[in-house]
C-alpha cells in the first residue's frame, strides 16, 4: 500500500466507503436512470431560450445587422462582448484538464470532464457571434486561406482578427480531441454495462472499441500528458490573441500592453466561476456529492481569488494610467474617472461591484467552503465579467476624439435575444451531456481512490498510529 | 498446437501488480493485461517498451511549423504581396513577427491532431471498431491477465492461483 501514500493532512477527494465498482455504479447512474422533473424543467427553459435565439439570429441574417443597436460609432457591442465572454468561460476547462494535469493536481479528476464539456460548448457559442456579425454568414469561409475566385486574394495574416480564426479553431478542435480521448475508457465502461441493445450499440460506437490493454493505457497516458503540454500554451495564446483584437488597435483604452495577461487572467476567473455555477447544480442533480466535494469547491475558489486578484490589479493600473497620462482622451476609457462618473457609470460600478467587491468574500474560509455562497459569488462573477467586456467595448467606443462622435449604445430586443439564445443553446448542450455522457472521468478517479478515498485514508492513517 | 489461453481475473490493482511480477519471475510470457484504469508501473512490470508517441508529436509539430512558414510566405510575400499598415511585404523574415501567432497555432494544431490520429491508428481505435476485452468486468473493477498455454496448463493454473486470482478460465482462442 505504500505506493498509494498520501499525507494524512490532506482531505480525502472521494468521500464515503467507495470501491472501484461503486464508482462505476455512481457515475453510470445518471445515464442509466430516468431524468427527473427538474431536468425536464431546465431543459424546456433552455430549449425555449435557444429557439428564441434562433429566431433572433434568423431575423438578423434576413434583415441585416441594422436590427442591432449598433450605430456609426459603436460598431461592436454585445456581439463582441458575448464572443469574448464565452471564449473566456471556455478557458477554465482547458486550465483544469491541462494545466492541473501538468501540476499533478488530483482534484482535477472529478471536475475535468464537465469543465472540458463546458469549454467546448462555450466555444461553440463564441464562434457564433463573429459568424453572425459578418452579416452574410454564408461567406464565412472567406476567413479560410483557400484558393478562391478572386484571383487568389488571400486572407491577411497580419490581422489579429485572422489570428483569432486560427486560434479559436485550433483551440476548439484540440479541446475536442483531448476530451474525446479521455472519454473513450468511460464510454467503454458504459458499453460493457449496457443492457439495452440500442444503448450498447451507441456506446460501442462512441468508445471506438476501447479495450483497456496495458499498451493502450501506456499510450493513453503519454498522449494525455503531451496534449496537456500543448494545450497549456494554446489556452494562454487564445485569449492573448483575443485581447490583441483590441490591443493592436489605436483606440485609447484598447491600445494597452497589459491586455494579454490581464485578459487571460480574466478568462480563467470567469471560466472557474462558470464551472462553480454548473457543478454546484450538477453535483446535486446527479447525486455526485461524494466526488465533487467541499474541497473541490474550495480549491476552485482559490483559483478564482488568485485570478480575480490579478484582474483587480490590472483594473487599478489601467485606472491609474488613465489619470496619470493627463490626456483628456484617456479620461474616457473604460477605467477612468470619466467612465465612473459618465453616462455609463452604472456599467462601471457594476463591474467594480461584481468583479472586485463581491469575490472578496472568498477570503472567509467558511464562505469559500460553502456551496451556496460559492454558487452566488460565481453568478456575480459571471455578470461582472460580462460587464468587463461590455465596458471595454462600449464605453471606449462611446467617446470618440470629437464630440460629434459621442454616442450611446442601446441594445435592441434582437441583441438581447441572441445573447439569451446562446445561453439557452449552452444549457441544452450541457443538459444533454449530463444525461448521456459520463460526467466524471471515472477511470481517472479510480486511480486516486486508494490515495485519496476516505475509507482508504482512514484505514492507512489508522495503521500508522 | 492448440491456441489455448488462460485468463486470470483479479479484483485489485496491487494484487495484479504482484501477480505480474511473479509470473514474469517464473519466466512466462504475459500476452496481455486488460485493466479498467491505468495501473502505474504495469507497463514496466510487463516489460513493455516505452511508447514513442511523444516523439512523433514533436516531428508533427515541426511539420506544422514548416507548413505555416511555407503558407504565410507563399500567400503574403510571393503570390499577392499587399501593403498592410506599412508592414514589409517583400521579405518573409521582416514580416515574420506578425506571423508568430499563426506559426504557433499551426504547430500546435499539427502536433496535437496527428499525434492523436497516430495513437488511434496504433491502438486500433476508431468508430465501429469492436471491443476486444474478453470480459466486460475489465472496464469496471476487474483486471484480466492473458497467458498462452504451451502444454503447461496445470502449472500455470496453480501459479496464478497462488498470486491471488479470483477467477481462472481456460479458453480456446482462434
Amino acid at each position: 500500500m505504500s505506493s498509494h501514500y498520501e499525507a494524512p493532512i490532506r482531505e480525502p477527494l472521494v468521500l464515503g466507503e467507495k470501491s472501484y465498482h461503486d464508482i462505476t455504479v455512481d457515475i453510470a447512474k445518471p445515464i442509466e436512470g430516468k431524468a427527473n422533473k427538474n431536468w425536464y424543467i431546465a431543459f424546456t427553459i433552455s430549449l425555449i431560450a435557444f429557439l428564441w435565439g434562433i429566431g433572433c439570429i434568423s431575423y438578423t441574417i434576413g434583415t441585416g445587422i441594422g436590427v442591432w443597436g449598433l450605430n456609426k460609432n459603436i460598431g461592436w457591442a454585445w456581439d463582441i462582448t458575448n464572443f469574448v465572454w464565452w471564449v473566456g468561460i471556455g478557458h477554465a476547462g482547458t486550465l483544469i484538464s491541462a494545466v492541473l494535469l501538468l501540476f499533478r493536481q488530483r482534484w482535477r479528476m472529478a471536475i475535468n470532464r464537465s469543465a472540458e464539456a463546458m469549454t467546448i460548448f462555450a466555444v461553440f457559442q463564441a464562434g457564433l457571434f463573429p459568424l453572425i456579425h459578418m452579416g452574410r454568414p454564408w461567406n464565412g469561409y472567406w476567413v479560410l486561406p483557400i484558393p478562391n475566385q478572386f484571383g487568389s486574394l488571400w486572407v491577411n495574416f497580419n490581422s489579429p482578427l485572422l489570428w483569432d480564426v486560427f486560434a479559436i479553431s485550433t483551440y476548439l478542435s484540440v479541446s475536442l480531441v483531448f476530451w474525446w480521448t479521455g472519454l473513450l475508457p468511460d464510454f467503454a465502461m458504459l458499453r460493457d454495462r449496457a443492457v439495452k441493445p440500442f444503448q450498447k450499440k451507441i456506446y460501442a460506437l462512441l468508445s471506438f472499441g476501447w479495450s483497456g490493454r496495458a499498451k493502450d493505457w501506456q499510450r493513453f497516458e503519454e498522449v494525455s500528458l503531451v496534449l496537456a503540454g500543448l494545450a497549456t500554451p494554446l489556452v494562454l495564446s487564445v485569449h492573448t490573441i483575443v485581447s490583441m483584437d483590441f490591443a493592436t488597435s489605436i483606440n485609447p483604452g484598447w491600445h494597452s500592453t497589459i491586455f494579454p495577461p490581464y485578459f487571460v487572467a480574466g478568462a480563467i476567473f470567469s471560466g472557474f466561476a462558470m464551472v462553480q455555477t454548473l457543478l454546484g447544480i450538477m453535483r446535486k442533480v446527479t447525486n455526485l456529492e461524494n466526488y465533487i466535494t467541499r474541497l473541490h469547491i474550495e480549491y476552485m475558489n482559490m483559483v478564482i481569488m488568485l485570478t480575480g486578484g490579478i484582474v483587480a490589479v490590472a483594473y487599478a493600473s489601467e485606472f491609474f494610467i488613465a489619470w496619470y497620462t493627463g490626456s483628456p482622451y484617456e479620461n474616457f476609457t473604460y477605467m477612468s474617472v470619466g467612465a465612473a462618473t459618465g453616462a455609463y457609470g452604472w456599467a462601471f460600478w457594476s463591474l467594480i461591484l461584481f468583479n472586485i467587491a463581491i469575490p472578496q468574500f472568498l477570503w472567509i474560509r467558511k464562505l469559500r467552503r460553502s456551496f451556496i455562497a460559492s454558487f452566488l459569488i460565481s453568478i456575480a462573477i459571471n455578470i461582472g465579467m460580462w460587464f468587463e467586456r461590455f465596458d471595454i467595448i462600449a464605453i471606449v467606443l462611446s467617446k470618440g476624439h470629437l464630440p460629434s462622435t459621442w454616442s450611446r449604445f442601446e441594445p435592441t430586443f434582437v441583441d438581447i435575444g441572441i445573447f439569451i439564445g446562446t445561453i439557452g443553446f449552452f444549457g441544452v448542450l450541457f443538459l444533454l451531456y449530463a444525461r448521456t455522457f459520463p460526467v466524471i472521468a471515472q477511470a481517472e478517479v479510480k486511480t486516486i481512490l486508494k490515495m485519496s478515498g476516505e475509507n482508504y485514508k482512514k484505514l492507512r492513517d489508522g495503521n500508522h498510529e | 498446437m492448440s491456441n489455448k489461453v488462460i485468463h486470470a481475473l483479479y479484483n485489485d490493482d496491487d494484487i495484479l501488480m504482484d501477480a505480474v511480477k511473479k509470473v514474469k519471475a517464473a519466466h512466462h510470457h504475459i500476452d496481455e493485461v486488460f485493466t479498467p484504469f491505468p495501473v502505474h508501473g504495469l507497463d514496466k512490470a510487463m516489460g513493455l517498451a516505452p511508447t514513442r508517441l511523444a516523439i512523433t508529436s514533436f516531428f508533427y509539430g515541426l511539420t506544422g511549423l514548416g507548413f505555416a512558414i511555407w503558407m504565410t510566405n507563399y500567400m503574403m510575400i510571393q503570390d499577392w504581396p499587399q501593403d498592410i499598415g506599412g508592414k514589409p511585404n517583400f521579405s518573409w523574415f521582416l514580416n515574420m513577427p506578425a506571423f508568430v501567432p499563426i506559426l504557433f497555432e499551426l504547430t500546435v494544431f499539427f502536433a496535437a491532431h496527428f499525434m492523436v490520429i497516430t495513437f488511434y491508428m496504433r491502438s486500433r481505435l476508431w468508430p465501429f471498431k469492436a471491443a476486444e476485452n474478453p470480459d466486460v468486468r475489465t472496464t469496471d473493477d476487474h483486471f484480466l491477465m492473458e497467458i498462452s498455454i504451451h502444454n503447461n496448463e496445470e502449472e500455470l493454473t496453480s501459479l496464478l492461483n497462488e498470486t491471488g486470482a479470483v477467477e481462472i478460465n481456460v479458453i480456446e482462442k482462434n
